[in-house]
């Protein structure tokens, strides 16, 4: 009797598509079309992996790397496709189970990798200028996920990231475009632009706060008419007082770090940078020392998991979701400003294109972590920059499907690996004495 | 009572919500290094009082004196900076946050604005050790048991130097051997001066560990007893207000054929655990099978693969001779099984539809309430108008929205709709769980009429005196397994506690029935 029901169980219940099995299937499937297409190319073919760019002649301080690309991705290929393999199978021993995780863990990793040798096949790409490439752009998305995380984990949603740095980009740049007429040098000028940037975001914020904190108004309707709102003044300013001269104004100016910035090749590619670029990771420190380490992101963890204990501690619950709107309103202005001031220096309609909806997507997939969030937002900053740069190597295939890639595999690695990801449990919930 | 000095006492207070008078002229008094027991049934105005006293409200009227003097609470910080601490029935902890965190949240230890975790964990681990308080300052909240979550909440409370402390139903969640641990601790912390008010449903408990109780029904003060000169019965006729029968007056089982027959079952909770790991049994018609054991040992797991709401992950199981492994919960109840759900708010109920609507869930589509596609609203209400009469659901107002009536009433509804079908099995999940002394006695009597009608019942629950006092036979659940089961007439309540705590006695574990 009991052995029979356990065959009919084993019979039923016996192959499962777990998610492991489904990045194994996928991967597989990849790892094939990968080794049938690295068959059709030339295998005289080299792909030359450069780390600065030179002038011709020149002694290069760091070697260039020739890669045969046919024979790279043969091995790739395999190597995909006996990971999909091995992770099929459910071994029942630690060992061969850890060492086919591993594998899958590499296949992962390697993936980037593939994707850059497989595009630039045939020619020379600078890794120095694609990292670099990745990080500048990925600038704005780890702000606005740094922003995110300030007011997400204290209970409040804020889908209003977008519309709080196109505010800071128009105002900071309006800012700056009046300062220009005056006797201030433009150091300072550039200084209270960012500032006055800054402070319209967290004045924006401030009304999302009044709108679903005080008046506990639905937070994803406050941060929508935000959003729309901030589309249309925006866009009137611009109309009204900078179309007519159209001018564009200076960028923020280029600053070195004392003793890194002479380090070679990644001196002057990486540590010779904007100041908003620098500010990402000050950010970065900032918000994870906050949020772990100190008393204020104790309460605020507190206060978007369970409002009532922490009221019940004496935590005064709206005060500590108050000001920690107002700083993510402030961080999300230093992203907008990024836009106007140190990437561009003119102020466009929408120019922030959905940044901050992807920096809430890089908050999600880092699992409302500083740390996860730069590492997402530096995923998706690489997919802009390698659009960026097919775009003028000029590819055979259409550049939207690389450009597409990232994403995907950003989806399937979180799917698979990181797997569900779980808010703070009161996020979205108006805090109401009882 | 003794001459002790009062550390906390409560003048006049009265407290009123919109339309309710919650508290009503209550006077009492917490006399140093005593017991103060409060009983009452639900909505008898017991947490409205004790939120008051730790802040939360503001009284209407009245009065508090901390140490004789009288004092202004206008927040739990006040209350704690007056030395009051609380537990409360649902903690307020923080699932994932530590021990620690948790203890320290409020007042943290720092040095500027850093936490200082390394010594606020000194100063739990010496709580630890003084109070007998055995708690792993580093673990997650969620990773740990009630039992341990309940000390960190006392934890947390001694954390802020708290010497009058209130417990808002502490032993509803606890096993009889983790209420004796309780008691010990409560001993150990009187012994050291702290003072506490001991709030509770069980009047044996009450009459245990109390120096003095104070009894409230419908917002006032109905009398102060002596709990040595009380018993349960007088205790809880002054709760109801009426006599209460407490023993249930049952005659021995008449078992039948068999209704339910689970073979090997094994069953995975929401993270994909093993939660329930190949439990068989038997019911006969007119048994009652209790299933004890402490809340989250796969019991909710095994009730909702048994009713269909749950994927089952291995074994099988027959209603009637035959396999409904796998059904759908409409088939399921299609075979004339009832179900009342563990979490009413959840399964048991539309709380935005009206109380007649509720009663029909699982049977609107049948012909005696619907059309061709449409429902018969006034066969409906007819049906609603005799259920809510019969089951003496309060107020009988059948156009009311289930999610407004009080606990116990909206558990009446469930109990009305499941039990006024044609039911072979019912399967009951803490059928009781938060509801006063009157209901509980109204539902325990429909179950025994249910089995005596000749219906197999599977009870569930987490309260030992519930299943000792109906169930003929007791099976204790422990880690997601039949640990043992016992005929009525052996289970000791003693054993059945030791056995739900996951001591097995190899000496007994006779070949399973």
């Amino acid at each position: 009797m009991t052995a029979a029901a356990k065959t009919k169980s084993s019979r039923r219940f016996g192959f499962k598509l777990t998610r492991k099995r489904i990045i194994a299937l996928v991967l597989l499937l990849l790892g094939a079309f990968i080794f049938i297409e690295s068959g059709r190319l030339d295998s005289e073919l080299l792909t030359t992996l450069t780390f600065e760019s030179r002038l011709s002649g020149e002694t290069p301080a760091v070697a260039d790397i020739p890669v045969p690309t046919s024979a790279y991705l043969l091995v790739i290929g395999l190597l995909f496709m006996v990971g999909g393999a091995l992770n099929l199978i459910d071994f029942e021993a630690a060992r061969p189970r850890r060492i086919s995780l591993a594998l899958m863990a590499l296949c992962g990793a390697l993936f980037i990798p593939t994707v850059i040798v497989a595009a630039a096949a045939g020619n020379a790409t600078n890794l120095t200028t694609i990292i670099a490439e990745s990080l500048r752009l990925a600038t704005p998305l780890a702000i606005g996920a740094f922003a995110g995380i300030w007011c997400e984990r204290a209970g409040v949603v804020n889908i209003a990231i977008e519309g709080m740095m196109l505010f800071a980009a128009c105002f900071g740049f309006t800012t700056l475009f009046f300062l220009r007429g005056t006797a201030l040098p433009l150091e300072t000028a550039q200084l209270l632009a960012v500032i006055i940037g800054v402070l319209a975001g967290g004045l924006i914020a401030l009304l999302h706060g009044w709108l679903s904190i005080t008046f506990r108004t639905d937070q994803i309707v406050s941060g929508t008419v935000i959003n729309i709102l901030a589309v249309g003044v925006t866009s009137f300013v611009r109309r009204e007082y900078l179309l007519s001269t159209e001018a564009g104004a200076a960028k923020l100016g280029n600053v070195a770090i004392p003793i890194l910035s002479d380090l070679p090749v990644v001196g002057e590619a990486i540590f010779t940078n904007q100041p908003i670029f620098f500010m990402m990771f000050v950010m970065l420190a900032f918000t994870h020392i906050v949020m772990f380490y100190t008393r204020w992101g104790l309460r605020t963890r507190a206060v978007g998991e369970h409002p009532h204990a922490a009221d019940t501690l004496g935590i005064n619950v709206n005060r500590t979701r108050w000001i920690n709107v107002f700083i993510s309103g402030m961080i999300a202005g230093l992203a907008g400003v990024w836009f106007s001031l140190e990437a561009t220096g003119s102020f466009n309609d929408g120019m922030t294109r959905g940044a901050g909806f992807i920096a809430l997507a890089a908050m999600i997939f880092g699992k409302w972590t500083p740390i996860g969030a730069f590492g997402a937002a530096l995923l998706f900053g690489f997919s802009d920059s390698l659009g960026i740069r097919l775009q003028m190597v000029g590819v055979g295939f259409p550049v939207q499907f690389l450009q597409m890639v990232p994403y995907a595999v950003t989806l399937v690695v979180l799917a698979g690996f990181i797997g569900r990801a779980s808010p703070p449990k009161a996020v979205g919930q108006p805090y109401v004495k009882e | 009572m003794s001459g002790a000095p009062p550390a906390l006492e409560v003048r006049g207070i009265t407290k009123r919500f919109p339309g309710v008078l919650a508290n009503d002229n209550i006077n009492l008094t917490l006399r140093k290094g005593q017991v103060l027991g409060l009983l009452g049934e639900n909505g008898a105005g017991k947490s409205t009082l004790m939120n008051m006293i730790y802040g939360l409200y503001k009284p209407d009227e009245g009065e508090i004196l901390v140490n004789g003097a009288p004092v202004e609470i206008a927040g739990p910080k006040d209350a704690i900076g007056l030395g009051i601490g609380m537990v409360h029935q649902h903690f307020q902890l923080v699932d994932v946050l530590t021990v620690t965190e948790n203890v320290m949240l409020g007042n943290e230890a720092v040095s500027g604005p850093f936490l200082r975790r390394d010594k606020a964990r000194r100063e739990i681990q010496a709580l630890s050790g003084e109070y007998g308080l055995d708690v792993d300052p580093d673990a997650l909240i969620s990773d740990l048991p009630v039992g341990v979550q309940q000390r960190v909440e006392i934890i947390k409370a001694l954390y802020r130097h708290a010497d009058i402390l209130i417990l808002d139903e502490p032993t509803a969640v606890l096993t009889p051997q983790e209420t004796r641990g309780l008691f010990k601790i409560m001993r150990a912390l009187l012994d050291k001066g702290v003072s506490i008010i001991f709030i509770s449903h069980k009047l044996k408990e009450v009459l245990e560990i109390c120096d003095d109780v104070v009894v409230l029904r419908r917002g006032a003060v109905a009398g102060q007893a002596d709990p040595r000169e009380s018993t349960e019965q007088s205790l809880a006729s002054l709760m109801v207000g009426r006599d209460v029968i407490l023993e249930i007056d049952k005659s021995a089982a008449k078992p039948g054929d068999e209704i339910l027959n689970v073979v090997n079952l094994s069953v995975r909770d929401d993270r994909g655990l093993p939660a329930v790991e190949g439990v068989s049994l038997g019911l006969q018609r007119g048994e009652i099978l209790g299933i004890a054991g402490v809340q989250g040992n796969g019991q909710t797991e095994l009730v909702e693969a048994l009713t269909g709401m749950r994927a089952i992950d291995g074994g099988r199981f027959f209603i009637k001779g035959s396999e409904v492994t796998g059904a759908s919960p409409r088939s399921v109840t299609e075979m004339g099984v009832g179900h009342v759900p563990e979490d009413r708010q959840r399964d048991g109920l539309v709380a935005s539809f009206t109380v007649m609507h509720n009663l029909v869930l699982c049977s609107y589509y049948r012909e005696a309430f619907s059309r061709a596609i449409v429902v018969d609203d006034r066969a409906i209400a007819d049906n609603a108008r005799q259920l809510v009469e019969q089951y003496d659901v309060r107020p009988p107002i059948i156009n009311n929205i289930a999610g407004g009536l009080s606990g116990g009433n909206q558990q009446k509804v469930i109990v009305a709709r499941e039990f006024s079908r044609d039911v072979d099995l019912l399967i009951a999940s803490q059928p009781t769980r938060g509801l006063d002394v009157g209901s509980i006695e109204f539902i325990h009597r429909q179950i025994l009429r249910m089995r005596d009608a000749g219906a197999g019942i599977l009870l569930v629950s987490s309260e030992l005196d519930e299943v000792l006092s109906l169930a003929d036979r007791v099976a204790v659940m422990f880690e997601g397994e039949i640990i043992d089961i016992f005929d009525i007439d052996d289970a000791d309540r003693d054993t059945v506690g030791l056995r739900m705590a996951g001591v097995r006695d190899e000496t007994q574990m006779v070949g399973a029935s």
